[in-house]
């Protein structure tokens, strides 16, 4: 399809083609916008707002949004950022984030894009929620405490393996992922390692067994670079760096109590 | 013997046949399962995974986000109080503790021999009559000590809900102000036959001339929205009557489902018409599920004066029939896009937008979604004109508006009035005196203080989906706002980062206020919130969520004064309430087991 129309993001000229949305002419160009439900590969699903931007004026998920001849989109902007890092702050004081413990830590899009967004503290109090551990799997465990109900896992599960190993159930607050067992245990579903769902989650609920920290912290990919100057972690839709990406906070606290 | 699984499939069978093995029928046919079994069985998923070919995750995650659809055994009865505002002003609370204590139950449990299980819900559309309580989805209206006495001793001796006192069901319409609509005398057929004559044409354009606005809250255009539908290029087209009414305060639809029934459906059929519909939904919440079989009457004599049905009042291009869903407990379905994906099967979370359902509704089928109260105003439009009916109310809000009153009045009920009417008129009428606030439109509306009295209910003044909840001096406009806050909470459907985590936040903060842990520094948070959710939200749930804060901070601020006791940040965390497991484990509650702080505030 011909790249005839173009919006302005940040001030910066973007080409579109028919069908993208903003974020994913915004990824083509090589120009970052947080995100954490969306990953390139997925149909955008439009649910965690960390990729909210102004596009004439009105706030709305570029994930979902499709963009209009000269729409004018500011993204980068004081004000979204600051929003931006409350949505982090909320998914942090959701679940039960132990960042320094967290097998995950380092190759996580959650906490790296709460570097990006420059976040310190959790600021709200924390929710600690009782969520459990899934160890049945031979190959995989499931830690439910760190899920951010982006639904990545669902739609490479469902869309891509053919199988609906996960789901969500319950409603509100009290969302959460369910297996497509009887026994509600990973083991007792059709899920294995070669599926993609085992590899799309953005946090570390879904975790290879007995590989944990053979890359030590320090030396994994958002430590090597900021989330914004990362080619996609699935690699789909490489970015380039952020002309005013800042130098690294210290580590936000976000352990708990 | 018979297997477990043969068990389920007994009764599962003959449900799954009549909804023809359609898994875009899993939400009625998980209520029907309950309706036999008390709730859904775990092997009953098994076979309903085989028999529908659908993943047992999906089932799961389907019946998991309905507040009436169990998972767990429940009581033989399942007593729920309504918990609106209102309910709690006659006393719901204190029924509730006694309910509990005669029965031996917690709330939120099941008694130990299994009996019965107690818990609260979202206003069940009672409130004119209230305090009201649904036992196993069936409504009783105007609970008392008495009757609370007489049900304890009903469930007791497990007599079962069909030999209940009649008196206990008997749900009253209280229209007080009777207008155009509710005064009309409809005859079943007369807007079709009007129709008819005039054509679809010229009808939907006495529909646009008549300036017809949505009921349902958000105004659209009905004109616009029934030409768009019949534009928009499908192989079908839907016509769905929204009867969700899950507003608090709001409870209109039911009055106008139990005697205006024919108005409604026969609005839905003009609709049909206009827009080459099929097929019709009722999307009856789940709380009007006693209303059911009356409506399911009504369609099958309408059928019978050829009204529905095929070769409609003999045009032998004229073929359309309605079906009811029952929804299942779940606020967020009253959103029409989240009513499409509940009518479909499926969690009722609300989709992206555009596209909007007048494209892409049911089956992504172009579909017209409207109000109960809508459908009823076309009718009158069909009958009288469109002149006519713009020539009521006020320029851009045409017709009447039907309000449903409760709260602290002498004749709480229906009021119908032009669009206009002051809000001191309708106080007058309804015989409200000492009025401290009026929270208009529920609590995704707005709370109306005293010297804003003279303003009208309009769609350019006060819009207003039809709750009308009055509070008078007496009453504690905090715990009004907390009661909406934990309704919200409640209510989110969970798919949207600002909504899900915020309205837990806000409750939190609202809860922590009515501990006497607040300070000014939580208003600047909860400003914050506000912002956040109206930006950042999915839906309108979310994006109203903070509204009954904001709008009594800003006009009772005494109430929440009253309750800071520090003039600095407090955590929430109490660290004295934290140590009350360790005293009880030491069986200590002596000066020196308490940390200072609590103890000044005791
Ligand atoms: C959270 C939420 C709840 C809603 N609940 C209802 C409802 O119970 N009944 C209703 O008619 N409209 C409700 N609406 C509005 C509908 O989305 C829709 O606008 C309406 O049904 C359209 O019909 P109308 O044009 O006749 O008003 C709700 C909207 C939101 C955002
Ligand atoms: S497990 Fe991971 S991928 Fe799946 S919903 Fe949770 S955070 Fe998303
Ligand atoms: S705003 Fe609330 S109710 Fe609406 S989609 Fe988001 S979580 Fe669901
Ligand atoms: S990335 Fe757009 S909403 Fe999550």
């Amino acid at each position: 399809m011909s790249q005839s129309n173009t919006f302005t993001l940040d001030g910066k000229t973007i080409p579109y083609n028919e069908g993208q949305t903003i974020i994913q002419a915004a990824m083509a160009a090589g120009v970052y916008i947080p995100h954490l439900c969306f990953n390139p590969e997925f149909k955008p699903h439009g649910s965690c707002k960390l990729c909210t931007v102004k596009a004439n004026g009105r706030q709305t998920a570029s994930c979902t949004q499709h963009p209009a001849p000269g729409m004018v989109v500011e993204s980068d902007t004081i004000e979204i950022n600051d929003e931006r890092r409350a949505l982090l702050q909320m998914l942090f004081v959701e679940g039960n984030h132990f960042c320094p413990s967290c097998e995950k830590s380092g190759n996580c899009q959650l906490q790296a894009t709460a570097y990006e967004m420059k976040m310190m503290s959790p600021h709200f109090d924390q929710f600690f929620p009782d969520r459990m551990l899934d160890a049945s799997h031979p190959e995989y465990l499931l830690d439910f405490n760190r899920c951010i109900l982006c639904s990545l896992c669902v739609r490479a599960s469902r869309d891509v393996d053919g199988k609906n190993v996960f789901a969500l159930s319950g409603r509100g607050i009290k969302s959460h992922l369910i297996v497509n067992a009887k026994s509600g245990r990973l083991a007792d579903t059709d899920f294995s390692g070669d599926d993609k769902a085992a590899h799309v989650c953005p946090v570390g609920v879904i975790l290879k067994k007995r590989v944990g920290f053979t890359i030590p912290i320090g030396q994994r990919s958002f430590d090597e670079q900021p989330i914004s100057a990362t080619p996609h972690p699935q690699g789909a839709c490489p970015v380039g760096p952020r002309s005013n990406t800042a130098t690294l906070p210290p580590h936000p606290t976000v352990k708990g109590g | 013997m018979v297997s477990p699984i043969d068990t389920h499939a007994a009764y599962l069978n003959p449900i799954l046949s009549v909804h023809r093995h359609n898994a875009n029928d899993l939400l009625q046919i998980l209520i029907k399962a309950q309706e036999h079994y008390g709730y859904i069985h775990s092997d009953a998923i098994d076979h309903l995974s085989s028999q529908l070919q659908l993943p047992r995750s999906k089932i799961e995650g389907v019946a998991g986000f309905y507040s009436f659809i169990y998972l767990q055994p429940q009581g033989c009865y399942r007593v729920l109080f309504s918990d609106n505002i209102t309910d709690r002003m006659l006393g719901n609370m204190d029924l509730m503790e006694s309910l509990c204590s005669q029965l031996w139950v917690e709330p939120g449990k099941i008694s130990e021999d299994g009996l019965l299980s107690v818990n609260t819900t979202s206003c069940t559309g009672l409130c004119d009559q209230g305090p009201a309580m649904q036992v196993n989805n069936i409504a009783i209206n105007r609970l008392s000590q008495s009757r609370v006495n007489a049900i304890c001793e009903l469930i007791r001796e497990r007599v079962p809900l069909s030999a209940w006192p009649v008196e206990f069901f008997a749900i009253e319409d209280n229209i007080r102000r009777p207008d155009v609509l509710l005064d009309s005398q409809f005859k079943s057929g007369s807007a079709l036959h009007a129709l008819l004559q005039h054509g679809t044409v010229e009808t939907l354009q006495q529909i646009k001339t008549s300036k017809l606005r949505g009921r349902g809250g958000a105004g659209f255009s009905t004109g616009m929205k029934w030409e768009f539908c019949r534009e928009a290029e499908g192989e079908q087209h839907y016509v769905v009557c929204n009867a969700d009414e899950g507003e608090p305060g709001t409870f209109k639809d039911r009055v106008l489902l139990n005697g205006y029934a024919d108005m409604v459906f026969e609005g839905m059929t003009l609709c049909a018409r206009i827009i080459g519909a099929k097929k019709g939904f009722l999307y009856l919440r789940g709380e009007y599920r006693y209303l059911l079989e009356h409506l399911q009457a009504v369609l099958q004599h309408r059928r019978h004066q050829n009204l529905l049905g095929n070769n409609i009042l003999g045009n032998s291009d004229f073929n359309f029939d309605i079906v009811i869903h029952l929804g299942a407990g779940a606020y967020i379905c009253g959103e029409e896009s989240a009513l499409i994906e509940s009518l479909e099967g499926k969690r009722g979370t609300p989709r992206n937008r555009p596209p909007f359902p007048v494209t892409h509704g049911y089956l992504n089928q172009p579909t017209v979604v409207n109000n109960v109260e809508t459908f009823a105003a076309s009718c009158l439009i069909s009958l009288h004109g469109g002149e006519w009916y713009a020539a009521i109310g006020t320029d851009t809000s045409s017709g009447t508006k039907i309000l449903s009153v409760s709260g602290d009045c002498e004749r709480p009920g229906l009021y119908e009035y032009p669009f206009g009417v002051t809000v001191a008129q309708v106080l007058t009428d309804c015989g409200a005196v000492n009025t401290q606030a009026v929270q208009i439109s529920g609590p995704s509306g707005v709370c109306i203080a005293p010297d804003e009295f003279n303003r009208c209910i309009a769609f350019e003044d006060i819009p207003t989906a039809g709750a009308f909840m009055v509070f008078d001096q007496s009453r504690d406009m905090f715990e009004v706002a907390r009661n909406f806050v934990h309704f919200f909470k409640h209510e989110s459907c969970g798919f949207c980062t600002p909504c899900r985590v915020g309205t837990s936040l806000l409750s939190n903060m609202m809860d922590k206020l009515s501990a006497g842990h607040g300070s000014p520094y939580d208003f600047a948070e909860i400003e914050k919130l506000n912002v956040l959710l109206q930006s950042t939200s999915h839906c309108g749930l979310g994006h109203s969520a903070c509204n009954p804060v904001l709008n009594t901070i800003a006009k009772f601020r005494p109430a929440y004064d009253k309750r800071l006791a520090h003039k600095d940040f407090v955590p929430a965390f109490d660290l004295d309430v934290a140590l009350s497991q360790a005293r009880q484990m030491t069986g200590r509650d002596d000066t020196g087991a308490h940390l200072e702080r609590s103890h000044e505030s005791k």
